[in-house]
């Protein structure tokens, strides 16, 4: 057997970390590249969201590199991303693949189905192994989200343009060598170390922007254009609202106790939307909120062309950037998206905050 | 006087508007539909909308608009979430009232309950009753207006499978269309097939070339159940579990010519629904499809042209 499976961010590293603790054959997607875009459209449904078609392209990539199982998350709905696992797996097939797909469905209640699944990736693993390389997953998973916040903090403030970029990948890079949770401890501290001996100018005073919107635009670089990246080495804090830590506990361990989203972010969003929508439609507009009350400057909203829940979330942001007083900026992204055109638009976006925060300074 | 109850005729309109009437007029509502939708209802839900919203939800924000510039008390914008165990509608009809809310403005009062029988069947009724009351506080009422729903959503419903579409339920239609040879199946959902503006009147036009037309409506709920059986995962949305079990089905049953599939653009359940189905059919390669993606622009000629295209082609297969 030879596991492959779709990158999301940092995330790609934790999946590769934990089929190899159970000892199988990983052959990890190839980097996303424009011909992985490629190949992903040209095969996916044409109206299909970005990123059903982004892992089209990596399931492409990874079968041809000698990849014959697929492990992808699977979903109850009501959004799309429940069903990705199968439309692929139909397409694939028509292209003549031969494959496993195995589909990992959030428990919903019953922890049967779940465990069936996973132990047929584990194969003969006696349960201490499983569960080392579970545990340390996690770990791993939510090590990588603490460091990434603190990237974000201290992008803005480097001294010298990419040395904060640089640390940050060593640092995952150590934290990706980890096999126990206790590796995981100490290689976290060592790659913290790593970020905060980077000359920065703390003192600073920096633009603060949210991030809000559909999870795998947020989660993966290449599909929304580097926006961090770019944000941070034009000066710009960027607060991510969503990191896959908190969508494992809700996706796959909250939700089978029918719990979804954070408390503070639904009481946030309770004046505009009072309901669940599928996908984070509802964070999107809690968090916001939040960002407002806490003081940011401004928020970015980013979703797939045509994402269900996001067009929900859309359709109120308007409102909530006018009652709450917060600037919002959204972008709907595919693969035809520029990276020139974005740029631009962030650019005047980031005049428009820093002209309104001066004058809030100076009171006029 | 009576309160006005606006009902936009748009989306669930053509799945539920039967019950609705009644639950309304039992508790002594009057109720004021929406016009038949015109180049003017669309082009106001156009602005309204976000750029990106499907057109049925374009469409139904100008209905929206409609009503409220007809002067209603109220109008009826349920939350429906799920209207059987284990499925869901798109995540549109879950923000559909703030949709409304935020995007059409000076709306009047919006009668918003929360249809959703796999998590909260019991609040469902609660709301249901609560609503009632606000029209009608005499005991009883409230009741005998949720029983008035259910036998009139009976009684379409089996109007439904005789071989009306919902359009002609709805018109109270008696006679049906004559049978014929040439049967074919037209998919998608019925907020789109049964307004003739959006459709481009797509059903009479089938008809007027010859064909007998079928829809999702007119099976059995265990037909459709047994469509979606050969599915590794059934479809967690309703519509498109109809569709892909109706698709199937009539694939299975061999008793269908051709088949018109009718996407929205936009749509997200669509998008892959309909990829599935047009796979499937392509796979047996026993009967052809015809693709159709309605969007604001959908022009009535370039749509006949195909159809009649499509139609020669299934009468060649025929002689041949
Ligand atoms: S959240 Fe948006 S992008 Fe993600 S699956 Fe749903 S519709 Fe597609
Ligand atoms: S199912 Fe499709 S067409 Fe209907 S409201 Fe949802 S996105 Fe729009």
């Amino acid at each position: 057997m030879k596991v492959t499976y779709p990158h999301l961010g940092s995330m790609s590293v934790a999946m590769h970390g934990l089929f190899t603790d159970l000892g199988l054959d990983v052959i990890p997607p190839p980097p996303i590249t424009k011909k992985t875009i490629n190949l992903g459209v040209m095969h996916a449904p044409e109206f299909a969201c970005f990123p059903l078609k982004i892992n089209m392209g990596n399931f492409i990539e990874a079968l041809e590199a000698g990849a014959d199982t697929i492990v992808m998350a699977g979903g109850t709905g009501p959004c799309r991303f429940g069903y990705y696992a199968q439309v692929q797996r139909e397409i694939l097939r028509d292209m003549g693949y031969d494959f496993k797909m195995i589909v990992l469905e959030p428990p919903q209640g019953q922890l049967s189905g779940l465990i069936g699944e996973l132990k047929e990736l584990c194969g003969e693993n006696r349960w201490p192994t499983t569960v080392n390389a579970v545990h340390t997953m996690w770990r791993k998973i939510k090590a990588m989200d603490k460091l990434h916040a603190r990237l974000l903090q201290l992008r803005p403030r480097e001294l010298e343009q990419g040395a904060i970029t640089t640390a940050y990948k060593k640092g995952v890079a150590l934290l990706a060598t980890a096999h126990t949770p206790k590796d995981v401890n100490r290689l976290y501290s060592r790659a913290l170390t790593l970020l905060n001996s980077v000359p920065c100018n703390y003192e600073k005073s920096v633009l603060r922007l949210g991030l809000v919107g559909e999870i795998y635009m947020l989660l993966e670089p290449y599909a929304n254009l580097q926006v961090e990246k770019l944000l941070g080495e034009m000066g710009v804090e960027v607060e991510r609202s969503i990191y896959i830590s908190h969508w494992i506990r809700e996706h796959l361990i909250l939700s089978s106790l029918h719990i979804k989203g954070s408390r503070a972010t639904k009481n946030a969003a309770a004046p505009y939307l009072n309901h669940f929508v599928g996908g984070h439609g509802w964070e999107s507009i809690g968090d916001t909120v939040r960002y407002a009350h806490r003081g940011y400057d401004g928020v970015i909203h980013i979703l797939p062309f045509t994402c269900t829940p996001e067009i929900v979330a859309q359709s109120i942001l308007p409102t909530v950037s006018r009652q709450e007083g917060i600037p919002i900026l959204s972008f709907s992204l595919d693969e035809q998206s520029g990276e020139a055109g974005f740029r631009t638009r962030l650019e005047a976006f980031l005049d428009l905050l820093q002209q309104r925060k001066t004058k809030q300074r100076f009171g006029t | 006087m009576s309160t006005t109850v606006g009902i936009p005729r748009a989306l669930l309109y053509y799945h539920y508007y039967p019950a609705w009437e009644a639950f309304f007029q039992t508790l002594g509502a009057d109720i004021v539909l929406s016009d038949e939708t015109t180049k003017l209802i669309l082009d106001r839900g156009i602005r309204d909308a976000v750029d990106e919203a499907c057109l049925p939800v374009k469409l139904y924000l100008g209905h929206v608009a409609n009503l409220r510039d007809k002067g209603v008390d109220c109008i009826f914008t349920p939350r429906v979430v799920s209207v059987e165990p284990k499925k869901y509608l798109c995540p549109k009809f879950l923000g559909l009232p703030e949709i409304v809310r935020f995007c059409v403005a000076n709306v009047p009062e919006l009668l918003t309950i929360e249809i959703n029988v796999e998590q909260k069947y019991k609040q469902s009724v609660k709301e249901l009753l609560k609503l009632a009351s606000r029209f009608d506080r005499r005991p009883g009422k409230a009741e005998a207006a949720l029983v008035a729903a259910e036998s009139a959503q009976a009684k379409y419903e089996s109007k439904l499978q005789e071989g009306f579409t919902p359009a002609e339920a709805l018109a109270g239609q008696e006679k049906k269309h004559a049978s014929s040879k040439m049967r074919v199946a037209v998919l998608g959902h019925a907020y789109n097939l049964n307004d003739p503006f959006i459709s481009v009147n797509l059903f009479g036009k089938l008809r007027e070339l010859g064909a007998e037309v079928v829809t999702s409506e007119m099976l059995q709920p265990q037909e459709i159940a047994a469509g979606t059986q050969s599915l590794e995962k059934d479809m967690f949305w309703t519509f498109g579990h109809q569709l892909m079990g109706a698709g199937n089905f009539l694939l299975e049953e061999g008793s269908i010519e051709g088949m018109v599939l009718v996407a929205s653009f936009g749509c997200g359940p669509d998008s892959l629904v309909c990829e599935l189905v047009e796979r499937t059919y392509k796979r047996h390669h026993t009967v052809p499809v015809l693709l159709i993606t309605l969007d604001e622009h959908t022009g009535e000629a370039g749509l006949i042209t195909r159809l009649e295209a499509f139609v020669d082609m299934l009468q060649w297969r025929k002689a041949i």
